[in-house]
């Protein structure tokens, strides 16, 4: 390409090179676009032979014939199902419950905390903020044989109020990070400016600082309801009975009865419940994303 | 970032005389401080109970025998270092990791790179579909792959079959389930990797890769001495976090092999659950779970010091 240039004459080696370098561009677009698309098929795999799975009768799939791939005689014949079986149901509110009860526990907590941790310096609080954050790096699979005892002990063995007691532990600091960020980042000025009117600190976190950091409120907020709603090993730990189970424990043990996979069905409640987080996620995907990459790009 | 020192004092400085202004002065940081404190205090009940005392418990735990009446020290270690079983989950749980994260790292960032040559407009498209792994809840996607993994009715088998090859057992054979477990977690946490190293290719500053082409850099030099040195930070970041949370992972591993066949695909956290859980020997399962600590300490020490100079860069 430089040696094109150099021996053609000054206009036309501009415009060589100029359309050389477009081609050159053009190219790497395509690419770029083949090399996604091939991720994205790749990615979607899983998902679509969910989708696929759910649509199948039973007697399709134990039939074994044909291609897995697609379905002969789409039915919603397991959806059917799910939707008018008690115990889907009660997975499914069990569910809803436990996740709305610890998104707003952690919302609270950590809005409170990150308020005071940003703003209101107290004896200790630096530490506390590295602290917050180490405990986020603490990992559920290491303190659940210890919480089994304490769960124990208070009595709330195979209760789905475990659950809500011990979830905000997984979300609150993370949650509190993030809310650290977004508020230091209000200018000081704002919060002066409203103590002189004689605002209180109650009125300054309620009236600014809650509204300015929206964007870091909603991403929070959604970090707290993925962590409830997905979460596997506290429930597959502590719960035992149908009656208090959530659906990632519930579908598991409900529809697989022994050697019997029901896959039609279990596909089916798959699907069903991960549409919560999708559509969540749909809609409000730039806010998570916004909040997750500045928590680790700006600390 | 938890600037909480700086006050912000302006009020107070009204035209009073000095002595009194400091002692009111006083007044309002004590009360400052003691609403602060009062804020953070259900963060700090959460965290001392549900956090610190049970890490201190499980040392407790670790050091009693099966029945919880005796103290045995650190037989429960020595025991388990002992046994071939937990040996082989040392093993493991390190070629989860390591393998998975690099793994991760490396698709995560081909994907961010791919991303960012697309223009701005579609991007969030394509973020959109290349999110839907991370998006599913990670139990729920791992039946999925179970289902497909299936021993009599796999779909990758048919396509096998398709091409003239023979059936693969997926799950049934170590090595082979050893790296099912893998590529679930790969698949599951490359788009985690790819949106933070989205994140930090958009704040290169453009002017850099205008200056390195005027110096002749090529594509490959361009990466090495501009993307990737001004990506470190994120990178380490990134690599060490996700290389926690792989670690510690359990859902994978329980719903699809549930550590089998023959203890080749379990990790700390699925063998602390079956001898913790499932075999009622909680100290057992606490000492298990504990041998995590350490590589988490090392990893927890390296983000906290990557997080820290971050911060202070930003600062200053």
């Amino acid at each position: 390409m430089s040696a094109t240039t150099m021996d053609a004459t000054k206009r036309a080696a501009a415009h060589k090179h100029k359309h050389s370098l477009h081609r050159q561009r053009q190219w790497a677009l395509w690419g770029s676009y083949i090399a996604l698309g091939v991720f994205v098929i790749m990615f979607l795999v899983p998902p679509f032979y969910t989708l696929m799975t759910s649509l199948k009768s039973s007697a399709e799939i134990s039939a074994q014939s044909g291609s897995p791939w697609i379905v002969h005689h789409p039915t919603l014949e397991n959806f059917w199902y799910l939707i008018t079986y008690p115990n889907f149901q009660t997975y499914y509110l069990n569910s809803v419950m436990v996740t709305v009860v610890t998104v707003v526990v952690s919302m609270v907590i950590s809005v409170m905390a990150a308020f005071s941790l940003a703003r209101m310096g107290f004896w200790g609080s630096q530490v506390l903020a590295t602290g917050v954050f180490l405990t986020y790096l603490v990992p559920a699979s290491l303190l659940f044989i210890p919480l089994f005892q304490i769960v124990g002990a208070l009595g709330l063995i195979n209760n789905v109020w475990a659950l809500v007691l011990l979830y905000p532990t997984l979300a609150v600091p993370f949650c509190t990070w993030i809310m650290i960020g977004y508020f230091s980042s209000i200018p000081k000025e704002l919060d002066e400016a409203a103590l002189i009117d004689g605002a209180g600190y109650v009125q300054i976190l309620l009236r600014i600082f809650i509204p300015v950091a929206m964007p870091g409120i909603i991403a929070a907020t959604i970090f707290a309801f993925t962590v409830s709603w997905g979460a596997f090993l506290y429930p597959l730990a502590y719960l035992y009975t149908s009656n208090q189970m959530v659906l990632t424990v519930g579908i598991i043990s409900d529809l697989i009865r022994g050697d019997v996979f029901q896959w039609g069905k279990i596909m089916a409640a798959c699907l069903l419940a991960s549409m919560p987080p999708i559509i969540i996620y749909a809609f409000l995907m730039d806010y998570y994303v916004a909040g997750l990459t500045a928590g680790a790009t700006k600390g | 970032m938890a600037d909480g020192t700086s006050v912000p004092v302006g009020v107070m400085q009204a035209s009073r005389p000095a002595a009194a202004r400091r002692s009111s002065m006083r007044r309002f940081a004590g009360r400052r401080s003691t609403m602060g404190f009062l804020l953070a205090l259900p963060l700090i009940l959460l965290v001392a109970g549900f956090v610190i005392y049970p890490a201190f418990y499980a040392i407790y735990l670790s050091m009693l025998n099966k029945k919880m009446t005796s103290f045995v020290g650190l037989g429960n270690f020595a025991f388990l270092l002992k046994r071939n079983t937990f040996q082989l989950v040392i093993f493991q749980s390190c070629l989860f990791a390591i393998t998975a994260v690099v793994m991760k790292a490396l698709l995560g960032f081909i994907l961010a790179h791919l991303m960012h040559n697309i223009p701005g407009k579609n991007q969030r498209i394509w973020r959109g579909l290349l999110l839907v792994p991370w998006v599913i809840p990670l139990a729920l996607s791992t039946l999925t792959w179970w289902w497909m993994f299936d021993p009599s009715y796999s779909a990758f088998n048919w396509i096998l079959n398709q091409f003239g090859f023979a059936n693969v057992p997926w799950l049934g054979v170590g090595w082979i389930a050893r790296f099912c477990t893998i590529a679930v977690n790969v698949w599951y946490g490359t788009p985690f990797f790819m949106i933070m190293y989205l994140a930090a290719l958009k704040s290169v500053p453009e002017q850099l890769y205008e200056a390195a082409a005027i110096d002749g850099a090529n594509a490959v030099q361009k990466l090495f001495f501009v993307t990737l040195p001004m990506m470190r930070n994120i990178i380490a970041i990134t690599v060490l976090f996700s290389l926690i949370t792989t670690f510690a992972d359990f859902d994978i591993v329980r719903i699809l092999t549930a550590g089998g066949p023959q203890d080749m695909t379990h990790v700390f956290a699925t063998y602390a659950f079956q001898v913790g859980i499932q075999s009622g020997d909680i100290p057992l399962g606490a000492s298990v779970s504990l041998f995590m600590f350490p590589i988490l300490a090392i990893a927890a020490f390296f983000v906290l010091r990557g997080v820290t100079r971050r911060t202070k860069e930003i600062a200053t």
